[in-house]
């Protein structure tokens, strides 16, 4: 596709859509916000027209939606205007959370990736254990998070590694089951040759099995980190922590702050597109050096 | 052809720790007569097994042996070594059925049964605080005497806000997505950013839909349908594409009106499509809505339930919400499976499953 038709395809596009959700946007916030600032800004001033209206609407302190320049301003003050390590600064609660939601996705994909051995290697665990994970998709991980945090905190371990666990939790199920149709993706002719060169098992994996099995997984790191960044921002909630974006949502929410609130969000958005697109870039790295070694 | 026993090391362990627990409880000096008849009943259970295909009777003396056995040392005090063998035997219990002729969901069944028991088991003989793991039978008494909150958090949660929301939710992602269906530059515009949304914590919106729609059920329901919304329309968009060229072809051939084709070709093909993003919404709406009432909600509701009993360190009730939640969430889920079957019957994963049993 050469250049000119991706901007006329694509770029072109949802550039017009990004355009339409911003006016979009900027309606809703001075609809929403007008009734409250008729009331508290404008009626004690006295006259008012359709300008200061607009103008009071866009800039509210406590609004209900606020607008995007507020929340560019915002953010753009605290990581600005504070040192990295102030709590005031988004970048370090921002860092706390990705922190912990890194390693949650590196506990998790260890996890996934040996459960899925073991269940591609052994039938009893195949049977018995296999349907439990799948069953265990059902389940609300996230409302058992509470629980984690009070079972980890009475044997002491606070801080990173139960927000950390809560997001193993979430990760490990899309790995899993990934790497288990990975694990069993080569065809036949591939298993019956190997086996007749007498490969042993430990063989078989490293040069069959895992090879065939990183395009199934890397589409499950996607959904595994995306999913591991809302668990712990979920764990965040119940510990009464101090830092990390989940507490910033739930401090805002405590005190009305609702720009805080939405800047929070805002960051947990780029934050989970800065993880996806860094899985992706890994993914593009990797599958292309083996098309290359091919 | 070799014939080995399956699971001859858990086996040979088994013995072994059954020895040793003997010779240990003949050295105390009033002979504990209870835990020595445990032993030699477990000893029979293991010798019984020691065969590469187990004949009818053996299997049955297993059995019961087993199940005699794992009931006999629910009731005596804790012993380490007994305990090690009797864990043993039933790794060798799931061996052996997942060897046997019988459905995979009956190895599954017996394995969580294992694990239910040996977790009573571990939990009342260690008298591990009930802060940090409430008995399985705690879990059920908590479930038995606050059933009538239970419903009531039911009724919040499951019915009012995952419901209400899944419903609009789904239905909306499909509505949007058969309306843009027909026009290609919404769809390359909204498709990228509706893909977006699955690396964006959407549940962190819960505070403002509280400060938007109030404290009750319609704030969660709303955070449900924003969530629940672009998988649907992805999955809808995506397969109403996913018709083969050839039936198209076909389509233009009987001079199909758009509609006759959307009705006759494109949406059965979709349908395979539509129910795996409900499925996932399924489980999606639930967690959403208990995640959501974190962030306040009335004095109802399984979220609620959750974050408050756990402040209060009543564990048994907290894991009995949770149940309560699974299951929900287990029900919806395998509902939609059903349904799935019934209404994509020709679909090949459809049809293997049904080939395989």
């Amino acid at each position: 596709m050469t250049t000119d038709t991706r901007v006329h395809q694509q770029i072109f596009p949802v550039g017009v859509m990004l355009l339409l959700a911003l006016i979009l946007w900027y309606a809703l916030a001075v609809a929403l916000n007008a009734p409250g600032t008729i009331e508290r800004v404008l009626t004690p001033r006295g006259a008012w027209d359709a300008g200061d209206l607009l103008a009071a609407t866009l800039n509210a302190k406590r609004p209900l939606l606020p607008a995007p320049h507020q929340l560019v301003m915002d953010i753009w003050n605290s990581v600005t205007g504070w040192p990295v390590d102030s709590p005031r600064n988004l970048l370090l609660h921002t860092w706390v959370t990705a922190s912990a939601a890194l390693t949650g996705f590196a506990m998790g994909v260890l996890l996934g990736v040996l459960l899925a051995i073991g269940i591609v290697h052994s039938r009893t665990l195949d049977k018995a254990l296999l349907p439990w994970i799948v069953a265990s998709q059902t389940i609300p991980v996230l409302a058992i998070a509470p629980i984690v945090l009070i079972i980890l905190g009475s044997l002491g371990i606070t801080g990173l590694l139960p927000k950390a666990t809560i997001a193993m939790y979430l990760c490990f199920f899309p790995v899993t089951l990934a790497t288990v149709q990975g694990l069993r993706s080569p065809q036949k002719m591939e298993m019956e040759l190997v086996h007749t060169w007498a490969a042993s098992r430990i063989h078989t994996f490293w040069m069959v099995r895992l090879p065939s099995a990183l395009p199934y997984l890397f589409p499950a790191f996607r959904v595994a980190i995306a999913s591991g960044l809302v668990g712990t921002m979920v764990a965040e909630l119940p510990t009464g922590a101090q830092a990390g974006l989940g507490a910033r949502l739930l401090t805002g929410s405590y005190y009305g702050n609702t720009i805080q609130i939405w800047s929070a969000l805002v960051m947990a958005s780029l934050l989970g597109l800065a993880l996806t697109s860094l899985v992706i870039l890994a993914e593009r790295l990797i599958m292309h050096n083996r098309k290359e070694a091919r | 052809m070799k014939t080995v026993i399956p699971g001859t090391l858990p086996l040979l362990g088994a013995l072994l720790l059954l020895m040793l627990s003997l010779i240990q409880l003949a050295g105390q000096s009033p002979v504990p007569l209870a835990q020595l008849g445990l032993n030699l009943l477990l000893i029979l259970c293991a010798l019984s097994a020691c065969s590469a295909v187990l004949s009818p009777v053996r299997a049955l003396l297993f059995a019961l042996t087993l199940a005699a056995g794992a009931l006999w040392q629910a009731l005596l005090p804790l012993h380490g070594l007994t305990l090690g063998a009797l864990a043993l035997l039933a790794v060798v219990s799931v061996q052996r059925l997942a060897r046997a002729p019988v459905s995979a969901s009956a190895v599954a069944a017996l394995f969580g049964l294992w694990m239910l028991g040996f977790w009573q088991m571990l939990v009342s003989g260690f008298d591990v605080p009930q802060v940090i793991l409430p008995a399985p039978l705690a879990i059920v008494a908590a479930l038995v005497e606050s059933a009538d909150l239970l419903a009531g958090d039911i009724l919040q949660t499951v019915i009012k806000s995952a419901l209400v929301g899944y419903l609009l939710g789904s239905g909306l992602g499909i509505a949007v997505a058969l309306m843009i269906d027909r026009l290609p530059f919404l769809q390359r515009g909204l498709l990228p950013l509706a893909n977006l949304t699955s690396t964006v914590p959407l549940v962190g919106v819960a505070p403002i839909a509280v400060m938007w729609f109030g404290f009750d059920w319609p704030s969660k329901a709303a955070v449900v349908v924003l969530v629940t919304f672009f998988p649907a329309l992805v999955s809808t968009l995506a397969g109403l594409k996913a018709s083969g060229k050839l039936e198209q072809e076909l389509m233009y051939c009987y001079a199909a009106t758009p509609r006759q084709r959307l009705r006759a070709l494109r949406l059965p093909v979709a349908m395979p499509f539509i129910f795996s993003a409900l499925k996932v919404n399924a489980t999606l709406s639930l967690i959403t809505a208990i995640v959501a009432e974190f962030f306040g909600s009335p004095t109802a509701g399984l979220g609620f339930r959750i974050s408050t009993e756990s402040a209060r360190m009543h564990m048994p009730v907290v894991w009995s919400a949770i149940v309560v939640a699974s299951v929900a969430g287990s029900l919806m889920y395998a509902l939609l499976v059903r349904l799935d079957r019934r209404v994509n019957f020709w679909h090949p994963t459809v049809r293997g499953t049904a080939a395989e049993k």
